[in-house]
Protein backbone atom coordinates (compact mmCIF):
# COMPACT_ATOMS: atom_id res chain seq x y z
CA UNK A 1 0.00 0.00 0.00
CA UNK A 2 1.20 3.47 -0.67
CA UNK A 3 1.10 6.36 1.74
CA UNK A 4 0.87 8.98 -1.02
CA UNK A 5 -2.33 10.89 -0.23
CA UNK A 6 -2.71 11.86 -3.90
CA UNK A 7 -3.43 8.21 -4.71
CA UNK A 8 -5.97 7.77 -1.96
CA UNK A 9 -9.18 6.22 -3.21
CA UNK A 10 -7.84 5.28 -6.65
CA UNK A 11 -8.35 1.58 -7.37
CA UNK A 12 -6.43 -0.57 -9.80
CA UNK A 13 -2.96 -0.20 -11.22
CA UNK A 14 -1.36 3.21 -11.69
CA UNK A 15 -0.15 3.17 -15.30
CA UNK A 16 0.78 6.82 -15.61
CA UNK A 17 1.83 9.48 -13.11
CA UNK A 18 3.22 12.78 -14.38
CA UNK A 19 3.70 16.35 -13.22
CA UNK A 20 2.58 18.89 -15.80
CA UNK A 21 4.72 22.00 -15.39
CA UNK A 22 3.09 25.36 -14.79
CA UNK A 23 1.83 27.02 -18.01
CA UNK A 24 2.35 23.88 -20.13
CA UNK A 25 0.16 21.80 -22.44
CA UNK A 26 -0.48 18.07 -21.97
CA UNK A 27 -1.96 15.39 -24.23
CA UNK A 28 -2.75 11.83 -23.24
CA UNK A 29 -4.79 8.89 -24.46
CA UNK A 30 -7.13 7.49 -21.82
CA UNK A 31 -8.71 4.12 -22.56
CA UNK A 32 -12.34 3.24 -21.90
CA UNK A 33 -12.77 2.38 -18.24
CA UNK A 34 -9.54 4.04 -17.12
CA UNK A 35 -9.65 6.82 -14.53
CA UNK A 36 -7.72 10.07 -14.89
CA UNK A 37 -7.10 11.94 -11.65
CA UNK A 38 -6.06 15.58 -11.77
CA UNK A 39 -4.36 16.83 -8.60
CA UNK A 40 -4.47 20.58 -7.92
CA UNK A 41 -1.08 20.47 -6.23
CA UNK A 42 -0.82 24.02 -4.91
CA UNK A 43 -4.49 24.99 -4.98
CA UNK A 44 -6.63 27.04 -7.37
CA UNK A 45 -4.82 26.18 -10.56
CA UNK A 46 -7.17 26.33 -13.57
CA UNK A 47 -6.81 23.25 -15.76
CA UNK A 48 -8.32 23.88 -19.19
CA UNK A 49 -9.55 20.58 -20.60
CA UNK A 50 -10.68 19.26 -23.98
CA UNK A 51 -11.65 15.70 -24.93
CA UNK A 52 -11.67 14.05 -28.38
CA UNK A 53 -13.05 10.63 -29.32
CA UNK A 54 -9.98 8.58 -30.24
CA UNK A 55 -11.81 6.80 -33.06
CA UNK A 56 -13.00 10.04 -34.73
CA UNK A 57 -11.61 13.27 -33.39
CA UNK A 58 -14.25 15.37 -35.16
CA UNK A 59 -16.34 14.09 -32.26
CA UNK A 60 -15.28 16.09 -29.22
CA UNK A 61 -16.39 17.46 -25.88
CA UNK A 62 -19.41 19.72 -26.19
CA UNK A 63 -20.03 22.14 -23.35
CA UNK A 64 -23.43 22.95 -24.81
CA UNK A 65 -24.60 19.34 -25.08
CA UNK A 66 -23.27 18.64 -21.57
CA UNK A 67 -24.94 21.54 -19.74
CA UNK A 68 -28.21 21.19 -21.65
CA UNK A 69 -28.45 17.49 -20.78
CA UNK A 70 -27.80 18.07 -17.08
CA UNK A 71 -29.75 21.32 -16.87
CA UNK A 72 -26.92 23.05 -15.03
CA UNK A 73 -23.81 25.07 -15.88
CA UNK A 74 -21.62 23.59 -13.16
CA UNK A 75 -19.79 20.27 -13.25
CA UNK A 76 -20.14 18.30 -10.05
CA UNK A 77 -19.41 14.70 -9.10
CA UNK A 78 -21.58 12.50 -11.31
CA UNK A 79 -21.54 14.84 -14.31
CA UNK A 80 -21.36 13.15 -17.70
CA UNK A 81 -19.17 14.94 -20.23
CA UNK A 82 -20.97 14.60 -23.57
CA UNK A 83 -19.66 14.92 -27.10
CA UNK A 84 -21.10 17.03 -29.91
CA UNK A 85 -22.85 13.86 -31.10
CA UNK A 86 -24.47 13.38 -27.68
CA UNK A 87 -22.28 10.44 -26.60
CA UNK A 88 -20.65 10.16 -23.14
CA UNK A 89 -16.89 10.76 -23.36
CA UNK A 90 -16.02 10.78 -19.65
CA UNK A 91 -17.79 10.85 -16.29
CA UNK A 92 -16.71 12.83 -13.25
CA UNK A 93 -16.71 9.96 -10.77
CA UNK A 94 -15.35 11.97 -7.86
CA UNK A 95 -14.52 15.57 -7.09
CA UNK A 96 -13.07 16.97 -3.90
CA UNK A 97 -14.02 20.42 -5.17
CA UNK A 98 -17.72 21.28 -5.12
CA UNK A 99 -17.96 22.31 -8.77
CA UNK A 100 -15.98 23.15 -11.90
CA UNK A 101 -16.55 25.62 -14.76
CA UNK A 102 -18.06 25.12 -18.22
CA UNK A 103 -18.48 28.69 -19.48
CA UNK A 104 -15.18 30.51 -18.91
CA UNK A 105 -13.46 29.16 -21.99
CA UNK A 106 -9.74 29.28 -22.70
CA UNK A 107 -7.66 32.42 -22.53
CA UNK A 108 -5.96 33.47 -25.75
CA UNK A 109 -3.47 36.09 -26.81
CA UNK A 110 -6.29 37.61 -28.83
CA UNK A 111 -9.01 37.65 -26.17
CA UNK A 112 -6.49 38.91 -23.61
CA UNK A 113 -6.13 42.10 -25.67
CA UNK A 114 -9.87 42.65 -25.25
CA UNK A 115 -10.05 41.76 -21.58
CA UNK A 116 -6.94 43.55 -20.32
CA UNK A 117 -5.34 45.57 -23.10
CA UNK A 118 -2.88 45.12 -25.91
CA UNK A 119 0.07 45.03 -23.52
CA UNK A 120 -0.89 41.39 -22.87
CA UNK A 121 -0.61 40.34 -26.51
CA UNK A 122 2.66 38.46 -26.05
CA UNK A 123 1.83 36.69 -22.81
CA UNK A 124 1.45 32.92 -23.04
CA UNK A 125 -2.16 31.69 -23.18
CA UNK A 126 -4.24 28.51 -23.18
CA UNK A 127 -5.23 28.57 -26.83
CA UNK A 128 -1.56 28.49 -27.77
CA UNK A 129 -1.18 25.42 -25.52
CA UNK A 130 -4.23 23.75 -27.08
CA UNK A 131 -2.88 24.47 -30.56
CA UNK A 132 0.58 23.15 -29.74
CA UNK A 133 -0.78 19.88 -28.37
CA UNK A 134 -3.39 19.43 -31.09
CA UNK A 135 -1.10 20.24 -34.00
CA UNK A 136 1.13 17.28 -33.11
CA UNK A 137 -1.82 15.01 -33.92
CA UNK A 138 -3.02 16.91 -36.99
CA UNK A 139 -5.79 18.90 -35.34
CA UNK A 140 -5.87 22.68 -35.47
CA UNK A 141 -7.98 25.76 -34.87
CA UNK A 142 -11.16 24.11 -36.06
CA UNK A 143 -10.80 21.60 -33.26
CA UNK A 144 -10.72 24.10 -30.43
CA UNK A 145 -14.17 24.37 -28.90
CA UNK A 146 -15.57 25.45 -25.54
CA UNK A 147 -13.49 23.71 -22.86
CA UNK A 148 -13.87 22.66 -19.23
CA UNK A 149 -11.94 24.59 -16.57
CA UNK A 150 -11.27 22.32 -13.63
CA UNK A 151 -10.70 24.14 -10.32
CA UNK A 152 -12.03 27.42 -11.75
CA UNK A 153 -14.97 29.44 -10.42
CA UNK A 154 -17.25 31.51 -12.70
CA UNK A 155 -20.52 32.44 -11.00
CA UNK A 156 -23.47 33.98 -12.87
CA UNK A 157 -25.52 36.68 -11.15
CA UNK A 158 -29.20 37.33 -11.64
CA UNK A 159 -28.63 40.12 -14.15
CA UNK A 160 -26.30 37.82 -16.08
CA UNK A 161 -23.07 39.37 -14.86
CA UNK A 162 -20.40 36.71 -14.88
CA UNK A 163 -16.66 36.56 -14.42
CA UNK A 164 -13.73 34.58 -13.10
CA UNK A 165 -13.47 35.05 -9.35
CA UNK A 166 -11.33 33.55 -6.59
CA UNK A 167 -11.28 29.77 -6.84
CA UNK A 168 -12.82 27.38 -4.32
CA UNK A 169 -10.12 24.73 -4.57
CA UNK A 170 -7.17 24.13 -2.22
CA UNK A 171 -3.76 22.39 -2.25
CA UNK A 172 -4.02 18.68 -2.94
CA UNK A 173 -7.67 18.60 -4.04
CA UNK A 174 -8.53 16.24 -6.87
CA UNK A 175 -11.04 15.41 -9.58
CA UNK A 176 -11.41 11.90 -11.03
CA UNK A 177 -12.64 11.28 -14.59
CA UNK A 178 -13.56 7.85 -15.95
CA UNK A 179 -13.30 7.45 -19.72
CA UNK A 180 -16.55 6.05 -21.21
CA UNK A 181 -14.85 5.43 -24.57
CA UNK A 182 -11.26 5.63 -25.77
CA UNK A 183 -10.46 9.34 -25.64
CA UNK A 184 -7.67 11.83 -26.24
CA UNK A 185 -7.39 14.39 -23.48
CA UNK A 186 -5.80 17.77 -24.30
CA UNK A 187 -4.96 20.06 -21.42
CA UNK A 188 -3.65 23.56 -20.95
CA UNK A 189 -2.25 24.19 -17.48
CA UNK A 190 -3.45 27.76 -17.60
CA UNK A 191 -0.75 30.46 -17.64
CA UNK A 192 -3.13 33.41 -17.08
CA UNK A 193 -1.83 36.04 -14.66
CA UNK A 194 -4.35 38.86 -15.19
CA UNK A 195 -7.29 37.39 -13.26
CA UNK A 196 -7.69 35.10 -10.22
CA UNK A 197 -8.09 31.82 -12.12
CA UNK A 198 -4.65 30.66 -11.00
CA UNK A 199 -4.45 32.80 -7.89
CA UNK A 200 -2.16 35.05 -9.97
CA UNK A 201 0.46 32.31 -9.75
CA UNK A 202 0.38 29.46 -12.31
CA UNK A 203 1.51 26.19 -10.67
CA UNK A 204 2.10 22.57 -11.70
CA UNK A 205 -0.58 19.88 -11.59
CA UNK A 206 -0.27 16.11 -11.37
CA UNK A 207 -1.93 13.68 -13.79
CA UNK A 208 -2.49 10.09 -12.65
CA UNK A 209 -4.11 7.36 -14.76
CA UNK A 210 -5.42 4.23 -13.07
CA UNK A 211 -6.48 1.01 -14.79
CA UNK A 212 -9.08 -1.10 -13.06
CA UNK B 1 -51.97 13.45 -60.60
CA UNK B 2 -49.69 14.33 -63.54
CA UNK B 3 -49.99 12.99 -67.04
CA UNK B 4 -47.41 10.39 -68.12
CA UNK B 5 -43.95 11.96 -68.70
CA UNK B 6 -42.69 9.57 -71.31
CA UNK B 7 -40.31 11.89 -73.12
CA UNK B 8 -37.87 14.63 -72.08
CA UNK B 9 -39.82 17.49 -73.70
CA UNK B 10 -42.95 16.53 -71.82
CA UNK B 11 -40.94 16.22 -68.64
CA UNK B 12 -39.43 19.63 -69.30
CA UNK B 13 -42.87 21.17 -69.74
CA UNK B 14 -43.96 19.58 -66.51
CA UNK B 15 -41.00 21.01 -64.65
CA UNK B 16 -41.38 24.48 -66.12
CA UNK B 17 -45.08 24.59 -65.28
CA UNK B 18 -44.09 24.66 -61.62
CA UNK B 19 -41.87 27.73 -61.90
CA UNK B 20 -44.35 30.33 -60.67
CA UNK B 21 -45.05 28.57 -57.40
CA UNK B 22 -44.90 30.95 -54.45
CA UNK B 23 -44.87 29.73 -50.85
CA UNK B 24 -44.05 31.41 -47.57
CA UNK B 25 -40.77 29.61 -47.00
CA UNK B 26 -38.53 30.44 -49.95
CA UNK B 27 -35.90 32.97 -51.05
CA UNK B 28 -37.19 35.86 -53.20
CA UNK B 29 -34.98 36.60 -56.20
CA UNK B 30 -34.40 39.44 -56.74
CA UNK B 31 -35.14 40.38 -53.13
CA UNK B 32 -38.17 42.54 -52.39
CA UNK B 33 -39.36 43.78 -49.01
CA UNK B 34 -42.11 46.29 -48.28
CA UNK B 35 -41.11 46.82 -44.67
CA UNK B 36 -37.54 48.08 -44.85
CA UNK B 37 -36.66 50.56 -42.11
CA UNK B 38 -36.95 54.24 -42.96
CA UNK B 39 -33.85 55.49 -44.72
CA UNK B 40 -32.91 52.14 -46.27
CA UNK B 41 -32.77 52.33 -50.07
CA UNK B 42 -34.60 49.35 -51.64
CA UNK B 43 -31.66 49.16 -54.03
CA UNK B 44 -29.48 48.12 -51.09
CA UNK B 45 -31.56 45.07 -50.30
CA UNK B 46 -29.40 41.94 -50.82
CA UNK B 47 -31.32 39.06 -49.24
CA UNK B 48 -34.94 38.20 -48.57
CA UNK B 49 -35.61 34.61 -47.53
CA UNK B 50 -37.94 32.81 -45.12
CA UNK B 51 -36.46 29.62 -43.71
CA UNK B 52 -38.84 26.68 -43.30
CA UNK B 53 -39.58 25.12 -39.92
CA UNK B 54 -36.77 22.64 -39.27
CA UNK B 55 -34.81 24.18 -42.14
CA UNK B 56 -31.48 25.96 -42.58
CA UNK B 57 -29.72 28.47 -44.76
CA UNK B 58 -26.28 30.01 -45.15
CA UNK B 59 -24.92 33.05 -46.89
CA UNK B 60 -21.87 35.26 -47.20
CA UNK B 61 -22.52 38.82 -46.00
CA UNK B 62 -20.28 41.81 -46.62
CA UNK B 63 -18.98 43.99 -43.84
CA UNK B 64 -21.58 46.63 -42.96
CA UNK B 65 -24.56 44.48 -43.98
CA UNK B 66 -27.57 44.63 -41.67
CA UNK B 67 -29.32 41.29 -41.12
CA UNK B 68 -32.85 41.39 -39.71
CA UNK B 69 -34.27 38.14 -38.34
CA UNK B 70 -38.01 37.95 -37.72
CA UNK B 71 -39.75 35.23 -35.70
CA UNK B 72 -42.84 35.38 -37.89
CA UNK B 73 -45.22 33.19 -35.89
CA UNK B 74 -43.53 33.27 -32.48
CA UNK B 75 -41.99 29.80 -32.56
CA UNK B 76 -38.79 30.11 -34.58
CA UNK B 77 -35.42 29.15 -33.08
CA UNK B 78 -32.46 30.65 -34.96
CA UNK B 79 -29.16 28.95 -34.10
CA UNK B 80 -26.16 30.73 -35.60
CA UNK B 81 -22.71 29.72 -36.65
CA UNK B 82 -20.65 32.68 -37.93
CA UNK B 83 -17.33 32.53 -39.81
CA UNK B 84 -14.79 35.04 -41.10
CA UNK B 85 -15.63 34.61 -44.78
CA UNK B 86 -12.00 34.98 -45.85
CA UNK B 87 -10.50 32.71 -43.19
CA UNK B 88 -13.18 30.43 -41.74
CA UNK B 89 -10.86 28.92 -39.15
CA UNK B 90 -11.78 32.18 -37.41
CA UNK B 91 -15.31 31.79 -36.15
CA UNK B 92 -17.77 32.69 -33.41
CA UNK B 93 -16.46 31.97 -29.92
CA UNK B 94 -19.28 31.79 -27.40
CA UNK B 95 -17.02 31.62 -24.34
CA UNK B 96 -15.15 34.77 -25.38
CA UNK B 97 -18.47 36.47 -26.23
CA UNK B 98 -19.85 36.09 -22.70
CA UNK B 99 -16.55 36.39 -20.85
CA UNK B 100 -15.23 39.51 -22.59
CA UNK B 101 -18.59 41.25 -22.18
CA UNK B 102 -18.92 40.08 -18.56
CA UNK B 103 -22.49 38.91 -19.16
CA UNK B 104 -24.35 35.71 -19.94
CA UNK B 105 -27.16 37.30 -21.94
CA UNK B 106 -27.33 38.76 -25.43
CA UNK B 107 -29.28 41.89 -26.28
CA UNK B 108 -29.07 45.24 -28.03
CA UNK B 109 -25.54 46.58 -27.93
CA UNK B 110 -23.87 43.20 -27.43
CA UNK B 111 -21.20 41.83 -29.74
CA UNK B 112 -20.75 38.39 -31.30
CA UNK B 113 -16.99 37.89 -30.96
CA UNK B 114 -14.65 35.66 -32.91
CA UNK B 115 -11.88 33.53 -31.45
CA UNK B 116 -9.37 36.05 -32.76
CA UNK B 117 -10.44 39.01 -30.63
CA UNK B 118 -12.54 40.59 -33.36
CA UNK B 119 -16.23 41.47 -33.79
CA UNK B 120 -18.04 39.30 -36.31
CA UNK B 121 -21.45 40.91 -35.82
CA UNK B 122 -23.11 43.32 -33.42
CA UNK B 123 -26.68 43.35 -32.14
CA UNK B 124 -28.24 46.71 -33.00
CA UNK B 125 -31.82 46.04 -31.99
CA UNK B 126 -33.52 43.31 -29.98
CA UNK B 127 -37.29 43.00 -29.96
CA UNK B 128 -37.26 39.52 -28.44
CA UNK B 129 -35.12 39.48 -25.28
CA UNK B 130 -35.06 35.69 -25.23
CA UNK B 131 -31.77 34.26 -26.46
CA UNK B 132 -29.45 31.44 -25.45
CA UNK B 133 -25.66 31.21 -25.33
CA UNK B 134 -25.48 28.01 -23.25
CA UNK B 135 -27.45 25.07 -24.62
CA UNK B 136 -26.45 24.86 -28.25
CA UNK B 137 -28.45 22.87 -30.76
CA UNK B 138 -30.16 19.53 -30.81
CA UNK B 139 -28.45 16.57 -32.45
CA UNK B 140 -29.64 13.28 -33.90
CA UNK B 141 -29.42 11.50 -30.54
CA UNK B 142 -31.51 14.15 -28.77
CA UNK B 143 -34.19 14.25 -31.48
CA UNK B 144 -34.40 10.47 -31.66
CA UNK B 145 -35.04 10.44 -27.94
CA UNK B 146 -37.67 13.20 -28.12
CA UNK B 147 -39.41 12.58 -31.44
CA UNK B 148 -38.46 8.97 -32.30
CA UNK B 149 -36.13 10.12 -35.09
CA UNK B 150 -34.06 13.14 -36.07
CA UNK B 151 -32.70 12.55 -39.57
CA UNK B 152 -32.12 15.39 -42.04
CA UNK B 153 -34.32 13.38 -44.39
CA UNK B 154 -37.16 12.96 -41.90
CA UNK B 155 -39.85 15.10 -40.32
CA UNK B 156 -37.87 16.07 -37.22
CA UNK B 157 -34.48 17.40 -38.34
CA UNK B 158 -31.96 18.37 -35.67
CA UNK B 159 -29.95 21.57 -35.40
CA UNK B 160 -26.46 20.10 -35.53
CA UNK B 161 -27.06 18.23 -38.79
CA UNK B 162 -28.59 21.39 -40.27
CA UNK B 163 -25.57 23.47 -39.27
CA UNK B 164 -23.29 20.86 -40.84
CA UNK B 165 -25.20 21.08 -44.14
CA UNK B 166 -25.21 24.87 -44.10
CA UNK B 167 -21.46 24.93 -43.47
CA UNK B 168 -20.83 22.30 -46.14
CA UNK B 169 -22.43 24.54 -48.77
CA UNK B 170 -19.46 26.85 -48.17
CA UNK B 171 -16.83 24.12 -48.29
CA UNK B 172 -16.67 23.65 -44.53
CA UNK B 173 -16.90 20.37 -42.60
CA UNK B 174 -17.97 18.77 -39.32
CA UNK B 175 -14.93 20.25 -37.60
CA UNK B 176 -16.06 23.73 -38.53
CA UNK B 177 -19.41 23.51 -36.77
CA UNK B 178 -18.90 25.22 -33.45
CA UNK B 179 -20.79 26.12 -30.28
CA UNK B 180 -23.65 28.37 -31.42
CA UNK B 181 -25.75 31.22 -30.17
CA UNK B 182 -29.52 30.89 -30.46
CA UNK B 183 -31.90 33.79 -31.01
CA UNK B 184 -35.62 33.82 -30.14
CA UNK B 185 -35.45 30.95 -27.62
CA UNK B 186 -33.76 31.74 -24.32
CA UNK B 187 -32.32 30.32 -21.15
CA UNK B 188 -31.92 31.92 -17.74
CA UNK B 189 -29.34 30.83 -15.19
CA UNK B 190 -29.92 30.63 -11.43
CA UNK B 191 -27.24 31.16 -8.79
CA UNK B 192 -26.77 27.41 -8.39
CA UNK B 193 -26.15 27.11 -12.13
CA UNK B 194 -29.50 25.57 -12.99
CA UNK B 195 -30.76 26.37 -16.48
CA UNK B 196 -34.37 27.38 -17.15
CA UNK B 197 -35.48 27.32 -20.80
CA UNK B 198 -37.63 30.20 -22.05
CA UNK B 199 -39.38 28.64 -25.04
CA UNK B 200 -42.66 30.54 -25.38
CA UNK B 201 -44.17 30.38 -27.91
CA UNK B 202 -44.20 34.14 -28.18
CA UNK B 203 -46.14 36.88 -29.92
CA UNK B 204 -45.61 36.84 -33.68
CA UNK B 205 -43.22 39.22 -35.41
CA UNK B 206 -40.37 39.72 -32.91
CA UNK B 207 -37.29 41.03 -34.72
CA UNK B 208 -33.55 41.15 -34.04
CA UNK B 209 -31.22 43.36 -36.09
CA UNK B 210 -27.57 42.33 -36.53
CA UNK B 211 -24.77 44.28 -38.22
CA UNK B 212 -21.88 42.48 -39.91
CA UNK B 213 -18.59 43.99 -38.69
CA UNK B 214 -16.51 41.71 -40.95
CA UNK B 215 -17.13 39.84 -44.18
CA UNK B 216 -18.85 36.80 -42.71
CA UNK B 217 -20.51 33.53 -43.58
CA UNK B 218 -23.61 32.99 -41.47
CA UNK B 219 -25.15 29.54 -41.13
CA UNK B 220 -28.61 29.49 -39.55
CA UNK B 221 -30.54 26.43 -38.40
CA UNK B 222 -34.23 26.72 -37.44
CA UNK B 223 -34.95 23.63 -35.33
CA UNK B 224 -36.68 23.25 -31.95
CA UNK B 225 -34.54 24.18 -28.98
CA UNK B 226 -32.88 21.24 -27.28
CA UNK B 227 -34.75 22.05 -24.03
CA UNK B 228 -38.15 22.63 -25.65
CA UNK B 229 -40.44 20.84 -23.17
CA UNK B 230 -43.27 20.10 -25.62
CA UNK B 231 -43.55 16.46 -26.71
CA UNK B 232 -44.32 17.42 -30.32
CA UNK B 233 -41.84 18.99 -32.77
CA UNK B 234 -42.68 22.70 -32.87
CA UNK B 235 -40.97 25.01 -35.33
CA UNK B 236 -42.12 27.99 -37.37
CA UNK B 237 -40.90 30.12 -40.29
CA UNK B 238 -37.88 32.38 -39.77
CA UNK B 239 -37.70 35.45 -42.01
CA UNK B 240 -34.34 36.90 -43.02
CA UNK B 241 -33.87 40.29 -44.67
CA UNK B 242 -30.45 41.85 -45.28
CA UNK B 243 -29.38 45.17 -46.76
CA UNK B 244 -26.09 46.92 -47.36
CA UNK B 245 -25.06 49.52 -44.84
CA UNK B 246 -22.15 51.79 -43.94
CA UNK B 247 -19.21 50.49 -41.96
CA UNK B 248 -19.24 51.32 -38.29
CA UNK B 249 -17.87 54.80 -37.66
CA UNK B 250 -15.53 55.78 -34.82
CA UNK B 251 -18.28 57.46 -32.85
CA UNK B 252 -20.72 54.55 -33.08
CA UNK B 253 -22.35 54.01 -29.67
CA UNK B 254 -21.96 50.21 -29.73
CA UNK B 255 -18.28 50.55 -30.66
CA UNK B 256 -17.48 52.76 -27.73
CA UNK B 257 -19.87 51.34 -25.14
CA UNK B 258 -17.18 49.57 -23.08
CA UNK B 259 -13.36 49.38 -23.08
CA UNK B 260 -13.57 45.75 -24.20
CA UNK B 261 -15.88 46.60 -27.11
CA UNK B 262 -13.60 49.40 -28.21
CA UNK B 263 -10.56 47.10 -28.29
CA UNK B 264 -12.55 44.51 -30.23
CA UNK B 265 -13.37 47.12 -32.85
CA UNK B 266 -9.74 48.30 -32.89
CA UNK B 267 -8.68 44.70 -33.57
CA UNK B 268 -11.30 44.36 -36.32
CA UNK B 269 -10.32 47.62 -37.98
CA UNK B 270 -6.68 46.61 -37.72
CA UNK B 271 -7.43 43.35 -39.54
CA UNK B 272 -8.78 45.32 -42.49
CA UNK B 273 -5.92 47.83 -42.47
CA UNK B 274 -4.07 46.92 -45.65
Amino acid sequence: MTSDPALSGLTGTIRHDEIVPARAPWLHHVGAGEVLRIVDLEGNQAVDFLIYAAADDAERYSAQDTVAAQGNLFLRAGAVLLSNEGNPLMTIVASAVDYHDTIGGACSCESNTLRYGHHTRHQHACVDNFLEANLIQGRGKRDIVSNINFFMNVPVEEDGTLGIVDGISAPGLTVDLRAEMDVIVVVSNCPQINNPCNGFNPTPVRMIVAVA
Amino acid sequence: MSAPLADPKTARAHARAQGNTRIETMPILPPVADDLPAGVDPGDLVWEETVAPGGYTSRRLARGTRLRLIDKAGDACASLNIFNADMPTERLNVADTVKVQWNAYLGAGKLLLSDMGRVLMSILEDGAGTHDTFCGVSNAAVNTRKYAEGRNSGAYPNGRDRLILGAAKHGLTRRDVHPCVTLFKGTTIAADGSITPVIGPFAPGRAVLLRAEMDVIVVIANCPHVLDPRPAYHSAPLRLTAWRGPMTPEDDPVRGATPEALRAYLNTEDYYRR
